[in-house]
């Protein structure tokens, strides 16, 4: 018979305003890859924090083992042998491997000197026993977030975590680096270690989870052998309802190129090559994604399109007119509209009304200011309302209620609703739905076809290959800056995509085709 | 029970309301002022007698009314409400102008100028001695805007360095000007000072003068601009994510520089107001009035709003008008430096309030779950 590891019991935590984890209880057994499954908020990353100790709980008890404990801060949690793979890493980027995992536990020969080489040799040992292949002499920055990620593993192995907390490793992935990951999970846990796993993945659960605990709201609905389930049914417990998964959308009736991008090149914010003599249109009425690994050029491209960044050759063309000179005001009026991937850097002012953030892009023209530059508060809010209606944002206050204070999906929705009601020829998204429940990215994807069918061209820079390929009518592949690859929707799977993505094969084989 | 939710409800209203904050932090001060007045063995009644007279003008010890108080309250508070105006108007668009003191300077000695040597028309006279000094404060303030905007200097060095620039330019040339000694200017003509014996009957010869009314006005304009006005919304947004303003094609450069430049003219105006209003000759300035640098903390008090900031101008005010009847009273006048003091550290600490306030809530309200159950 299995012991079990951890048992969490009733464990309850309020913030102001929500109830975090309501009477949760989680029993992990000895041994066992155990999912926690759940939509943005539904209190997994709360809970795990908890048993990590970065938080108290208000209410419920903590037993390891049997044995009932306290965990006051992650110092002790590390004692009792429970180690955190972070999402966002904690490391020095200009250490090497080992100095960034004996970090805070630094051992010293009897002059009182560091003493890097037994350190060394044992997350070499280590690295030896589960797998990894990381060297300990890389410096981080010279590693790809692959490898990042697993000297954050190391780091937990090395401090003889045997009870290890993986929250949403695969969001800064690629699809290889992804089944790497999975085979490593499976690896841990031959060696005996227990590990949680934090996802709203449902494939990455088939994959290697044995139980899955789903949480919702805050509360428990239910754990359940991954074995019995199917993903659908795994999808309702998160969601609370039946979750279509495959967008319908008709055949694209590409018309005329509205987006042209030529020979564009232009630096990062670093200085080094951002995209390279990069080529690109997006006819009305079809999707066009960009897929690729973060950091590859994605942010530059949208930048150089929307006119955050200047470039420094080439031309991008808006209906035949070229924007690439233009500043941003004036962009917009040419009718480029921009879903911004950062909707807090870029998309909102969260201090401001929802009513304000509409029209942040037109305030200045009529009816919301008069000619002599007087503000028109009532006619801003009638558009507010009108929006709030039409694309079912949840705002408790109405149009008076700040943008912090709404739900990151209603927040997206707000963006979509203002840049589609400018109805832009150009629509550039990015990374549309990441961090939303389900229900929202359904809606969000739905409003993105719709706009296709009216004939607007739209370009998508998503991470999550799932949605490129769901969504778009063409797909083109981002590696280092150029594009390695334009496919037909259906014309590629995954695996050619993600190798593609990783620089590996560098065809250009369909570009023409694609075009 | 009820107290309970009382109790509640003013930490809602804490939490919430940045204005009752503010409130509670000027009392917080006034209390800290009080027990240091116990402590050095003074009757503290005396402060607030003082303080009542300057509010009220009446005089409890002798059972009358002396409205020049009154009268030299609101003249005190003028520079006071323009300079924080001037920290304010920036501070909304995301910029930390400590260069109110240098703006405040260039005003002051634009309007001498003026005085001396413009034409001696009524009115006209010290209506261009104004318009000049809002002017060249403007001008002051949007160098820095225009240094922040295009070549990334930061506002705060800058108008540091702007601010000793002011003022010993100011020294340099105004001792230019002939009949000039080491320290003022022959007198003003009369057509230059902004004295009006309407406010002076009124207040029974205080030192009032016209600048109350561009004080007044001052107060109504950065509120509609603020407000109200599609430049407002613009400069807000800027100030509270400049980021997503750029990306809505909002002129992200211009707004700064206009915001310097109209905190500038703020702080003008009240350079021009003391030197017309409050003197009958021009000062060589040996060193800074220092109403610049407390437009720094009247604006943190009123919370960057128009009507916060007056409001605060004219606590402050209030305080340096009551020392001279504070001193009468036997209480020492530094104890009104150390209030401001206090209620400007208070403020700055006010995330920490929120905390606290934050934190008892939470206890509270694990209390009552523990009686429900």
């Amino acid at each position: 018979m299995e012991s079990v590891a951890i048992e969490l019991i009733g464990i309850t935590k309020r913030f102001p305003g929500v109830v975090a984890n309501d009477h949760v209880n989680l029993t992990v057994m000895e041994n066992e890859v155990h999912a926690l499954l759940g939509e943005n908020g539904a209190g997994k990353s709360t809970l795990m924090s908890i048993l990590f100790g970065s938080y108290d709980p208000d209410e419920g008890t903590i037993k390891l083992r049997g044995k009932e404990v306290r965990i006051k801060d992650p110092n002790a949690a590390t004692a009792l042998g429970i180690g955190m793979v972070h999402q966002h890493f904690k490391l020095v980027h200009n250490y090497t491997v080992t100095e960034n995992i004996v970090l805070g536990i630094e051992s010293t020969d009897r002059f009182g000197m560091l003493d890097l080489s037994t350190a060394e040799k044992k997350v070499a040992a280590l690295s030896e026993q589960y797998g990894l292949k990381v060297n300990p002499r890389d410096r981080i920055e010279d590693i790809s977030v692959g490898m990042q990620q697993r000297v954050e593993i190391l780091k937990t192995l090395y401090r003889e975590a045997n009870i290890l907390i993986f929250d949403e490793p695969s969001a800064v992935l690629t699809p290889q680096e992804i089944d790497e990951l999975m085979d490593i999970i499976r690896r841990l846990k031959r060696e005996g270690k227990t590990i949680i796993l934090i996802t709203h993945k449902l494939k990455e659960i088939k994959a290697v989870a044995e139980r899955c605990t789903v949480l919702r709201r805050g509360k428990l609905i239910g754990t359940v052998n991954v074995a019995d389930v199917s993903e659908e049914q795994l999808a309702e417990m998160m969601v609370g309802r039946a979750v279509k998964f495959e967008i319908e959308k008709g055949p694209a009736k590409p018309g005329k190129v509205l987006l042209d991008i030529r020979n564009v090149t232009m630096k990062n914010s670093r200085g080094t090559r951002g995209v390279h003599n990069l080529s690109l249109t997006v006819r009305s009425g079809e999707i066009v994604g960009v897929a690729g690994v973060d950091g590859n050029g994605q942010t530059e491209l949208i930048n150089a399109i929307t006119g955050l960044s200047p470039i420094d050759s080439g031309e991008i063309l808006v209906n035949d007119k070229d924007i690439s000179c233009m500043t941003i005001k004036e962009r917009i009026r040419s009718g480029v509209g921009h879903i911004p991937e950062d909707r807090h850097r870029h998309g909102l002012v969260l201090d401001f009304s929802i009513a304000e953030n509409m029209v942040l892009k037109n305030y200045d023209k009529e009816p919301y200011s008069s000619r002599l530059g007087v503000l028109d508060y009532a006619a801003i809010v009638d558009n507010a309302e009108g929006l709030i209606g039409q694309y079912d944002i949840r705002a408790g206050e109405g149009a008076a209620m700040k943008a912090s204070n709404m739900s990151g999906g209603n927040q997206q929705k707000a963006i979509i609703a203002r840049e589609i009601a400018l109805s832009p020829d150009v629509l550039v998204v990015a990374q549309p739905t990441r961090g939303l429940d389900v229900g929202a990215i359904e809606y969000i994807r739905k409003r993105i076809v719709a706009e296709r069918d009216k004939g607007r061209a739209i370009l998508l820079v998503s991470f999550e290959l799932d949605e490129i390929m769901n969504l778009c009518d063409r797909i083109a592949i981002l590696s280092k800056g150029e594009i390695v690859g334009v496919f037909n929707e259906g014309e590629v799977d995954e695996h050619q995509i993600g190798f593609l993505m990783a620089g590996s094969v560098k065809n250009a084989t369909n570009v023409e085709a694609g075009r | 029970m009820r107290h309970n939710g009382q109790r509640r409800n003013l930490r809602t209203l804490l939490m919430t309301s940045d204005g009752a904050l503010s409130v509670m932090v000027v009392l917080l001060g006034f209390l800290c002022g009080t027990i240091l007045i116990l402590l050095v063995g003074r009757n503290p009644s005396g402060m607030y007698k003082a303080i009542l007279q300057v509010l009220t003008g009446y005089n409890i010890d002798r059972g009358r009314f002396y409205v020049r108080y009154v009268g030299e309250w609101l003249a005190q508070s003028m520079p006071f409400i323009l300079c924080g105006l001037s920290m304010a108007f920036a501070a909304r668009v995301g910029l930390f102008n400590i260069g109110g003191e240098g703006q405040y300077v260039v005003g002051l000695t634009v309007a001498q100028f003026v005085a001396l040597l413009g034409p001696q028309i009524p009115v006209m006279h010290w209506v261009l001695a104004l318009s000049l000094a809002m002017l060249a404060g403007a001008a002051w303030g949007g160098i820095v805007g225009a240094l922040k905007a295009k070549f990334e200097v930061s506002e705060v060095v800058a108008t540091i360095m702007l601010n000793y620039i002011a003022l010993y330019a100011s020294r340099i040339f105004v001792m230019k000007i002939p009949g000039t000694n080491t320290y003022k200017t022959p007198d003003f003509p009369v057509t230059a000072l902004l004295r009006s014996e309407f406010l002076e009957r009124l207040t029974k010869g205080s030192m009032l003068n016209l600048g109350i009314i561009f004080v007044v006005l001052s107060v109504i304009v950065y509120w509609f601009v603020i407000e109200k006005t599609r430049l407002g919304f613009a400069l807000r947004a800027t100030g509270l994510n400049k980021e997503a303003a750029r990306c809505s094609g909002i002129p992200v450069v211009r707004s700064i520089i206009f915001s310097m430049a109209i905190a500038g003219a703020f702080a003008g105006l009240a350079g021009g107001i003391v030197s017309l209003g409050s003197f009958k000759f021009g000062r060589v300035l040996a060193g800074n009035d220092g109403y610049g640098f407390a437009g720094i903390a009247v604006a943190l008090v009123g919370n960057n709003t128009a009507p916060g900031t007056a409001l605060a101008g004219l606590l402050f005010g209030m305080l340096s008008s009551a020392q001279p009847l504070m001193e009468s009273n036997r209480i020492p006048k530094e104890i009104t430096f150390i209030i401001q003091g206090l209620v400007v550290v208070f403020i700055a600490i006010r995330a920490g309030f929120r905390i606290f306030i934050r934190y008892s809530m939470k206890k509270s309200a694990i209390k009552e779950t523990v009686i429900d159950e």
